[in-house]
């Protein structure tokens, strides 16, 4: 049979199962437009190409199926620059479709025309240019692959627009042939049984969970390990939801703006078992003084990653599910429950540091302006338990993390590693177009809002009825923080203004209901009237307090003995040395 | 003796754009690389490249791991100096008035070098060897006044075992 590129290229997007792509059309990428006409996958037209990339993101994070971006040559591949980046560093499974000029003007500085793939080589787990038509069933057939496959990330095909126009003979490839490509899934026997008998002696041991356990889907698998072996958890930025906050030795997230008690276990632990983590900067504070006394098992699927800040005891390449379940295997064999050390100290210890240190801010009804940490456990207790949490990045992003309540994996959609302002918005609307059947809310600030609010555009005209909630403090608000304590409050570029833009207008404008909040008695019933709304995008504008503060906080750089609690706490060093630190 | 580089042999798929991946890895990550020389093997669906790392620097571990990462990498082998063969080729093109020409002739002989070009006022020698010995011939070279000089970089196999052939194996996964 007989196929143009085009055909070809659209045709292999259905041989995936690819139901819904996210992308604009251009010059060089207009021929494959043309088949996606008579194509059973939805595409929906953002209004700017990142919105693309980050809506793919979204899709990815909650249905665990790759997003597919497609945009043209030119401006349009260095506008999924960063969405790519975002996707990279979070491994997100993607796959971006570019144009590219024909293929004798390659070189000439053609109209549109850049080295697609030279830029993006740096942020792709994998990229190819496709110089000819018949290559292109194959090279999407491995992009998927790639995409998805061991630590996944983001795959990009360049196509020049003649190679779309030519004629191809179609095939479907039945076997891939990657001699350079082999993920490591199952891990190694020996180390396994190292790791279950260091699991078992350990008196101070704590989980430290990171997004490779969402990747894997390996919640349920990290579930039956910690009812075998009674081992605190926490769960990273990127793992929130890979274990339910509501379970009782779930401690939360660790980190620069991690609770006292994930923080402060994470130090005194004898044994840390590292589970899809990558010992970030952002989790260890100083790397010489973190977790001083731990023992590390490290699991990952990308072998790179042991070893690359902390060397661990008792390495274990391979996919998070499976290293886990042989995990619990193991453990069970080795005498299950009964042989494990006694941690009964350790939890006694760790249940005074979450008395003593809850998360806390000020008095919500204090007269002032809304306290955003209030706005966030105000629409948490309104919404079921299974709603999707997008957020963009800053102290509201933080605040989600903190006073959200996870307790479903794939229920929150965030930047982490790339810390992306402008996330929220087109991700919440990627996140909405994959599991219509939840309700979607993006915690957004009014910095990160005004980045990419315009694909509420493509929202409304789509019918996908997400729901905005900007935490409207006026001003770039962990900037301020920072400057605030570590810059003697010189305020540099900061200010934002609460009423420029007019975001209520500007939603309305774009076709969203819109609302204004400004006192904490409208909060709940606000959010009630927003939940109700079903048939177009909701923005709702809180105005919260500038002032406040993203506690606790390890400073950065500083070790993460060093925690600054919210104010009013004061961790007592008395207290830190009960944890029987030698 | 002490080892003061590492080096890498590294057979990579021979795709456009490989030698790109590679060394952008290396500027990403922020390893320097001493040398590098890259050519295809028999088989001409692969290249080989050479990497001549500076041992103190470079944290072989990871930058082996990040470069295995790369979807075109097939293959990478640490040879250790002590047991690999190594082998780098020099041009040097050199002054030779009347009075020093034969002093240089002489000086390619004892190094076993060869004369490729000769002109009026200067000759164009060519040695391969060891690194160190290259260096060594640089060296005198250059009191006769260099005009142009161009080395390639090492290349490198490991040392054959004598009862495993080592090759083979290479053949073997990729094939």
């Amino acid at each position: 049979m007989k196929l143009t590129g085009a055909q070809a290229l659209i045709k292999s997007l259905e041989m995936e199962k690819v139901d819904v792509m996210f992308g604009l059309p251009g010059g060089c990428i207009l021929p494959a437009y043309d088949p996606l006409l008579d194509s059973t996958i939805r595409h929906i037209l953002v209004r700017h190409e990142q919105g693309a990339g980050h809506m793919a993101e979204g899709y990815a994070h909650v249905t665990g199926r790759p997003g597919v971006a497609m945009v043209t040559s030119g401006p349009a591949a260095t506008n999924l620059v960063t969405p790519l980046c975002d996707a990279y560093m979070d491994s997100v499974p993607m796959v971006a479709i570019t144009g590219q000029v024909s293929r004798p003007a390659i070189g000439t500085d053609a109209f549109q025309e850049c080295d697609t793939v030279g830029i993006t080589r740096a942020v792709t787990k994998h990229n190819e240019l496709v110089m000819d038509a018949q290559d292109i069933p194959r090279l999407v057939r491995e992009a998927f692959h790639i995409a998805t496959t061991g630590r996944p990330g983001p795959v990009l095909l360049d196509l020049p627009k003649d190679v779309l126009q030519e004629q191809m003979d179609w095939y479907w490839p039945d076997a891939l042939d990657l001699p350079g490509y082999r993920p490591t899934i199952k891990g190694h026997p020996k180390m396994i049984k190292e790791a279950a008998r260091l699991i078992g002696e350990a008196r101070r041991p704590v989980l430290y969970v990171g997004g490779g356990v969402l990747k894997a889907r390996a919640a349920e698998a990290l579930r039956a390990l910690v009812e075998l072996t009674g081992i605190p958890v926490v769960t990273t930025l990127m793992a929130r939801g890979a274990f339910p906050d509501s379970h009782d030795l779930c401690l939360g997230m660790p980190g620069m703006h991690g609770n006292f008690t994930a923080v402060t276990a994470m130090q005194h632990a004898d044994l840390l078992v590292a589970l899809g983590a990558r010992f970030d900067d952002r989790v260890t504070g100083r790397v010489s003084t973190f977790a001083p006394d731990a023992k590390i098992i490290h699991v990952d699927v990308d072998p790179a990653e042991l070893g690359k800040v902390r060397r661990p005891d008792v390495p274990i390449v391979g996919d998070c599910r499976s290293v886990i379940e042989e995990l619990v295997e193991a453990v069970t064999v080795a005498g299950g429950a009964a042989v494990q050390a006694d941690r009964t100290e350790w939890l006694a210890t760790i249940r005074s540091w979450q008395a003593e240190y809850p998360l806390s801010y000020g008095d919500p009804d204090d007269g002032g302006p809304l306290k955003p940490q209030m706005v966030i456990e105000s629409l948490r207790d309104a919404c079921p338990d299974d709603t999707i949490l997008a957020s963009g990045v800053g102290q509201h992003q933080m605040w989600a993390s903190q006073y959200w309540r996870f307790n479903h994996p794939y229920t929150w959609v965030n930047s982490g590693g790339l810390g992306t302002m402008g996330f929220a918005v087109p991700a919440a609307i990627g996140a909405k177009v994959g599991r219509p059947d939840r309700l979607v809310w993006a915690v957004d600030g009014d910095g990160c809002f005004q980045m990419t609010a315009q694909e509420l555009v493509t929202a409304s005209a789509e019918r996908i009825p997400v729901k905005i909630a900007i935490l409207n403090n006026a001003y770039l608000g962990m900037v301020r923080q920072w400057q605030e304590m570590f810059y003697g409050e010189r305020y540099s570029e900061v200010y934002l203004s609460p009423d420029l833009p007019d975001y209520v207008k500007w939603a309305e404008a774009m076709g969203c209901a819109a609302f204004r909040v400004d006192t904490p008695s409208d909060v709940v019933p606000t959010i009630e009237k927003a939940n109700q709304i079903d048939d177009r995008p909701v923005v709702i504008d809180f105005r919260t307090d500038s002032s406040e503060k993203v506690f606790p906080m390890v400073p950065a750089g500083a070790s993460n003995d060093d925690v600054l609690t919210a104010p009013g706490q004061t961790p007592g060093t008395a207290l830190r040395r009960q944890a029987g630190r030698s | 003796m002490t080892a003061t580089h590492h080096i890498l042999s590294v057979t990579v798929e021979n795709k456009p754009g490989v030698l790109a991946r590679v060394a952008g890895l290396f500027s990403r990550r922020g390893y320097n690389i001493a040398s590098l020389a890259v050519a295809p093997t028999d088989d001409e669906r692969f290249s080989r490249i050479t990497i001549v790392l500076d041992a103190e620097s470079a944290p072989i571990e990871q930058i082996t791991k990040q470069l295995f990462k790369l979807i075109h990498v097939i293959k990478i082998s640490e040879l250790e100096p002590g047991r690999a063969v190594e082998r780098e080729l020099m041009l040097a093109t050199v002054r030779a008035e009347p009075a020093s020409r034969s002093q240089i002739i002489e000086l390619v002989g004892v190094f076993e070098g060869k004369i490729i070009d000769v002109g009026a006022e200067a000759l164009t020698v060519m040695l391969a060897g060891q690194p160190a010995k290259l260096d060594d011939f640089e060296d005198l070279l250059r009191g006769y006044g260099l005009v142009e000089l161009q080395r390639t970089g090492r290349v490198a196999l490991a040392r054959l075992e004598r009862n495993t052939p080592r090759l083979r194996a290479v053949k073997g996964k990729v094939g």
